[in-house]
């Protein structure tokens, strides 16, 4: 099998079918789905049976449909934060590499005081007083997560902006905007895809562990992480219902390393 | 040495700058949201005047200050008592269970990844590298439940829950935080020996290291006194990071296991958005965290004699 004109090896091919499968389950919950959400189909912590293939929770809900809608919830949440995250980042960072001295000053200090707590402590510092709603959960882990790409955008520009055709763009007289957009962004590029991979993993498991702490996503919605909060606590019981969630979270990270590892290496090999 | 001290200093300054600012500054309201339903306009504003919300930031702030840097953290919104005394046992039951995952996680990594760098390409090196792989990728809570389920159930050899109380002993804490302590120690091992393997690996490329065995040195004594040296400054960074990671790693399991420690209280302080115990716990969990990565640098210094002279 063959991407980007490569041939891609057994495990990044895994890695795609792993991402590409909870991608398909996130996009499509409402047509697969064998039950709705948020009803009570049954006894609670009932078995699996071939009705109910993961069993029912702790109100008497399918977890399978619960697991799929929460893949639409915790990747669609994190794809969104990404996504601001790397506008803001790379924004910045080139903004840094491209205005001059004072300009990188000012904005390297500001990522500097982001960073030198972590991500988690900050959160939740931020979270205590803004309570867990969904739009600050989405500003504060895009804000945190953009100081990450910041650092790795600005150094990324500032390699490139050393080049030599860089400086005949100057020469010729073309704008800065003109040659971060035509020169710098597209040579960027390639490290920044698998970069992007990298932080959607980060920012996935980052909610992941706030909603398994009870400060990310709130009832009655649900994501793989409340998921984990929520069915712990039949662990003692024996009821494994715990590792339904836990192991989707896990499986989804792991294919998405795979194929970030394959990114990386042949963006090594170009260089 | 001193500078970079100094800068340490400076972060930690800023961070509490940070810490308070998060909490005070940011436009929710603190007096309506501790009130929540009995939040009428008097009692907003009584509840304003008596946390000081009416005072200017730059004043709350340094009078604040002034008081943690004396153990004073104020009265917890919640239940009125004095976070300081609240916090100390738990801050204690934290050290205990990062030290303990540290003893034992450091010297292990170690050790494994310089084994994994001298095997490179044989079957232990595999192994270890596709465990290492699978354990950074697992969240730390997966792991977690994954030895309650095998280790404290199936086998029964550790309780479930690690309740220590004030009164345990050392040996009892030992043996109750044991399943806490393996789960922090696997999921920081594998970063530390992944960076402890690469590091050798990458000295081994060098000359030097060609010349001690061309000399006809055996391959351990290339490794443990030729390479290990030379590697150290990446992988005490290496180390260092991990530790800070701890801290983080550390909120989680507590959780898992409901061990009674420092990132306990936090979440439920800020779920029920208690917000003097959070500035507490978030500004040591800052210092831990900037120490940590202000002694790594330290120590890359005294490490490697050609970074004590920068240009």
């Amino acid at each position: 099998m063959q991407l980007f004109g490569r041939k891609m090896p057994l495990r990044a091919q895994i890695g795609l079918a792993i991402v590409i499968i909870n991608l398909l389950a996130a996009i499509f919950v409402p047509v697969i789905a064998p039950y709705p959400e948020a009803e009570v189909v049954g006894r609670a912590w009932a078995g699996s049976s071939a009705e109910h293939w993961f069993g029912l929770d702790n109100l008497g809900r399918d977890i399978l449909s619960r697991l799929l809608y929460g893949a639409r919830l915790s990747i669609g949440l994190s794809l969104l934060i990404t996504t601001l995250s790397f506008s803001m980042g790379v924004f910045g960072g080139f903004a840094a590499a491209v205005l001059g001295k004072a300009a990188d000053m000012v904005l390297s200090r500001i990522v500097d005081l982001l960073l030198s707590m972590p991500a988690l402590i900050f959160a939740m510092v931020v979270l205590s007083v803004l309570g867990t709603d969904l739009i600050v959960l989405i500003v504060t882990i895009s804000v945190l997560d953009a100081t990450r790409i910041f650092r790795v955008a600005r150094a990324l520009a500032m390699d490139i902006e050393a080049l030599d055709y860089v400086e005949v763009a100057r020469l010729r007289g073309e704008g800065l905007w003109w040659i971060v957009r035509r020169e710098i962004l597209p040579n960027a590029v390639p490290p920044l895809v698998a970069e992007f991979g990298l932080r959607f993993c980060f920012t996935f498991l980052f909610i992941s562990a706030l909603s398994f702490l009870g400060l990310g996503i709130q009832p009655p919605n649900a994501d793989w992480g409340s998921m984990v909060k929520d069915y712990s606590a039949l662990i003692m019981l024996g009821v494994p219902a715990v590792f339904y969630p836990a192991g989707a979270i896990a499986a989804l990270t792991i294919g998405i390393n795979m194929l970030v590892d394959w990114l990386l290496s042949i963006n090594t090999v170009r260089r | 040495m001193l500078r970079r001290a100094a800068l340490g200093v400076m972060t930690l300054w800023a961070a509490s700058v940070l810490i308070f600012a998060g909490t005070q500054i940011l436009p929710g309201d603190l007096a309506q949201a501790v009130l929540a339903n009995n939040a009428t306009p008097e009692n907003v504003a009584a509840m304003r005047h008596e946390l000081g919300l009416d005072r200017p930031a730059v004043e709350r702030y340094v009078e604040w200050l002034g008081h943690a840097a004396q153990g004073d953290f104020g009265k917890s919104l919640v239940n009125q008592r004095d976070v300081a005394k609240e916090l100390a046992p738990r801050l204690y039951n934290t050290l205990f269970l990062a030290v303990y995952a540290a003893l034992i996680a450091v010297p292990l990594a170690l050790v494994l990844g310089v084994l994994a760098a001298a095997f490179q390409g044989r079957a232990f090196d595999h192994i270890a590298n596709a465990a290492t792989l699978l354990a950074i990728s697992l969240p730390e809570y997966f792991l977690g439940y994954l030895l309650i389920k095998w280790v404290a159930l199936y086998l029964g050899w550790f309780p479930v829950l690690a309740n220590v109380a004030p009164e345990t002993g050392f040996f009892g804490r030992l043996y109750l935080s044991f399943l806490p302590m393996l789960s922090l120690v696997l999921v920081i091992i594998a970063h530390m020996m992944r960076m402890t393997r690469a590091s050798v690996l990458a000295v081994m490329a060098s000359p030097y290291i060609e010349m001690a065995f061309l000399k006809g040195l055996p391959k351990w004594r290339v490794v443990v006194e030729h390479a290990l040296p030379n590697a150290l400054a990446p992988i005490i960074n290496v180390v260092a990071l991990n530790l800070a990671y701890l801290i983080v790693g550390v909120v989680v399991i507590e959780v898992v296991f409901v061990y009674p420690g420092l990132g306990q209280s936090m979440v439920d302080a800020v779920s029920k958005r208690d917000v003097p115990v959070v500035q507490a716990c978030g500004l040591i969990f800052a210092a831990a965290f900037i120490t940590l990565n202000m002694v790594a640098d330290i120590l890359a210094l005294v490490s490697n004699p050609r970074l004590r002279h920068p240009r």
